[in-house]
């Protein structure tokens, strides 16, 4: 029991202490973002490793979500915590919706009608008076939970590490439930799953729904984080961002989400003092990782581990997937 | 659940699809026919504008349909080439002046660049889609960012040349329409009578056809199949590329009209069907007309919220049609 335990505690001990040690520029710039980020790169993630749909529409779930916060708190008067609330209500209705249209297509399909969700919402942002245009919503209110995000970063960074920690727990459990095993036939094989009795559709739209639910909790994160949000935070290049974090990361594993956001917001921070051409830099080594390694960087330390103790247990996400 | 009672289930969702569509499609002509009756010129240049608007969308997803049709590829760098095609016919027009040139120009330098890119990332992944679609993402993010590098932020506008920047009487109503758009409609109409030529009747197209169908089969008769994926590619490249080179005299080009035009092809052959000629001049009419209208007639505080019927048009198709209105599945 120690030894699979152990590299779980390992890692808990290594995050809690991370505010002990790092600089408040660290914390703040690399740490918690690294934290929502990798929430959002989770709920793409969970529906292409549990349900083979990579879906393209998680930035515009967690705008939705931080959009609705923002709209509420900044323009109607709500308090942050109902506004919250209703953010992540919102989030999911529209994800079951979006869920809805698109449960029956597959593989490439999939990814072109989330593509299409994405730069609707986007454009829907930047169209529409309320949510106020190139601008967006500035200086929304944060729950006091949080203090003043600069003065108490680390209450922010702890908040941000509870929830990416429940958000792992929650999809760990989620795909070990009846319906997380359904959702894993209708990927493995939708023709076997519906002469068996399921309702293919049903799970499809119940799994975007509930990725819906987790990139709702990185929107909220995302908001209270910068304090605004804009359309430029949902735009092609962030919604490809997040999708270069789970391929950084190995589209086939949820650790991989925050592997993935940590090596993408260091690169972000410390090379863009060298180069005005990120982007272009960022595409490349997307580009290499999907020619080269289809398990991103935690596939290659995984096969690396493989090759230097090739008697170690076998692959874990192999077992949870056969 | 009994066997029947599930039939019986099936049979009411699908009605209730129905019912959805035609209902969504009845209260969309009938609210057109009560804001247009007591303005039919205007009605008239709203619609010449959608049917203009659908030729330059028809020719940008033509060119994606072919690919996706021939090589199963799903082209996420579509745009990026309607960008790049744009930018290329701009600097052409700004040192020759020849806006035909211009087109050519825009064209071919996409055409090098899509073969290029087929022979270097594509050509050895041939089968696997989700990895290709992957590779033409980050394609897409490279070429964004170069192109904002060499070409800049501000938006650019090719004047129409003198030649076509002239209104044409269309005698209805006494109006007159402006000839450029006329010529988008038509140069569309011909491409898309070219492309239909030389997929129907010519030897490359029959192959192209067959290869569809069964590319096993194909390759096994000798017939070389790699050769047709870059003739196919280049020309959808190319198509991109000369949508772009109309794309800048049109509306005007600037970043992040990759995105824009990349939804609209995605859109396009969601809504025709994917791989299908028919379907992409089906689908850029719908969409054509749909932009058009909503752009009018809603009412005015209502015109903001204009790009949810995008969505709605793929809802009310999707619902009916999962493949699209010609498509099959895969």
């Amino acid at each position: 029991m120690l030894p699979r335990v152990a590299p779980y505690a390992a890692t808990a001990v290594a995050l809690v202490l991370v505010p002990l040690v790092v600089t408040d520029y660290f914390l703040t710039a690399i740490a918690i973002k690294t934290l929502w980020l990798g929430i959002a790169a989770a709920s793409l993630i969970f529906l292409a490793a549990y349900g083979g749909m990579v879906s393209l529409a998680q930035t515009a779930l967690y705008g939705v979500s931080a959009y609705t916060v923002a709209d509420l708190v900044a323009h109607h008067g709500w308090s942050p915590w109902p506004a919250i609330v209703a953010g992540i209500v919102v989030t999911v209705a529209a994800g079951l919706g979006f869920g809805l249209v698109a449960s029956r297509s597959s593989g490439i399909y999939f990814l072109m009608i989330s593509f299409s969700y994405a730069v609707i919402v986007f454009y829907f942002f930047l169209q529409v008076p309320e949510f106020g245009g190139h601008e967006g919503i500035n200086d929304v209110a944060v729950p006091s939970l949080f203090g003043d995000t600069f003065a108490h970063r680390e209450r922010l960074y702890y908040a941000a590490l509870v929830a990416a920690a429940a958000v792992y727990v929650l999809i760990r459990y989620v795909v070990r439930t009846p319906f997380g095993v359904a959702l894993q036939g209708v990927r493995d094989d939708t023709v076997r799953m519906r002469a068996v009795g399921y309702h293919v559709g049903l799970h499809r739209m119940l799994a975007f729904g509930f990725a819906a639910f987790v990139a709702s909790i990185a929107g909220v994160f995302a908001l209270v984080y910068e304090g605004r949000i804009s359309p430029g935070s949902i735009d092609l290049t962030r919604t490809i961002d997040v999708l270069t974090i789970a391929v950084i990361g190995g589209l086939y594993r949820l650790e991989g989400a925050w592997i993935g956001a940590v090596i993408f917001v260091a690169a972000e921070n410390y090379t863009r003092g060298y180069t005005a051409r990120f982007e272009t830099w960022i595409g490349a080594l997307f580009l290499i990782i999907v020619l080269l390694s289809p398990g991103g960087v935690a596939g290659i330390v995984g096969s690396l581990a493989r090759r230097v103790f090739p008697r170690a247990a076998k692959d874990p996400s192999a077992v949870e997937r056969a | 659940m009994t066997v029947a009672a599930a039939a019986r289930r099936q049979q009411l969702v699908r009605a209730l699809r129905w019912a959805l569509a035609v209902g969504a499609a009845a209260g969309a002509v009938a609210w057109i026919a009560y804001k247009a009756h007591g303005d039919m010129p205007t009605f008239v240049l709203v619609t010449l504008n959608g049917l203009t608007l659908a030729g330059l969308l028809f020719v940008v997803a033509s060119g994606f349909t072919l690919v996706f049709g021939v090589m199963r590829v799903v082209n996420m760098a579509h745009g990026s080439f309607y960008l790049l095609g744009g930018y290329v016919a701009f600097d052409v027009m700004d040192s020759t002046g020849n806006f035909l040139l211009s087109l050519l120009a825009g064209a071919g330098a996409v055409a090098v660049v899509g073969l290029v890119v087929q022979q270097l990332l594509l050509r050895w992944n041939q089968g696997e889609e989700l990895r290709q679609a992957l590779i033409t993402i980050a394609l897409a993010i490279i070429l964004a960012d170069q192109m904002l590098a060499h070409f800049g932020a501000t938006p650019e506008l090719l004047s129409i040349p003198t030649w076509l920047d002239r209104g044409v009487a269309i005698h209805v109503y006494a109006l007159q329409y402006p000839l450029f758009r006329l010529s988008v409609l038509g140069l569309a109409v011909a491409l898309g009578i070219l492309l239909w030529l030389w997929i129907a009747k010519t030897r490359l197209g029959m192959t192209i056809r067959a290869g569809v169908d069964d590319r096993q089969m194909v390759s096994a008769l000798g017939i070389n199949i790699q050769l047709v994926f870059a003739v196919a590619f280049l020309v959808g490249a190319a198509l991109a590329g000369l949508g772009g080179g109309i794309g800048v005299a049109y509306s005007g080009i600037a970043p992040g009209e990759d995105a824009k035009f990349l939804l609209n092809s995605l859109v396009v052959v969601i809504v025709g069907g994917m791989g299908s000629l028919g379907g992409a001049a089906t689908g850029a009419l719908l969409l054509g007309l749909v932009t058009s209208y909503s752009q009018i007639y809603l009412p005015t505080n209502w015109t903001n919220y204009s790009i949810l019927f995008t969505f709605v048009l793929m809802v009310v198709v999707l619902a009916l049609r999962p493949f699209g209105v010609f498509g099959r599945p895969a």
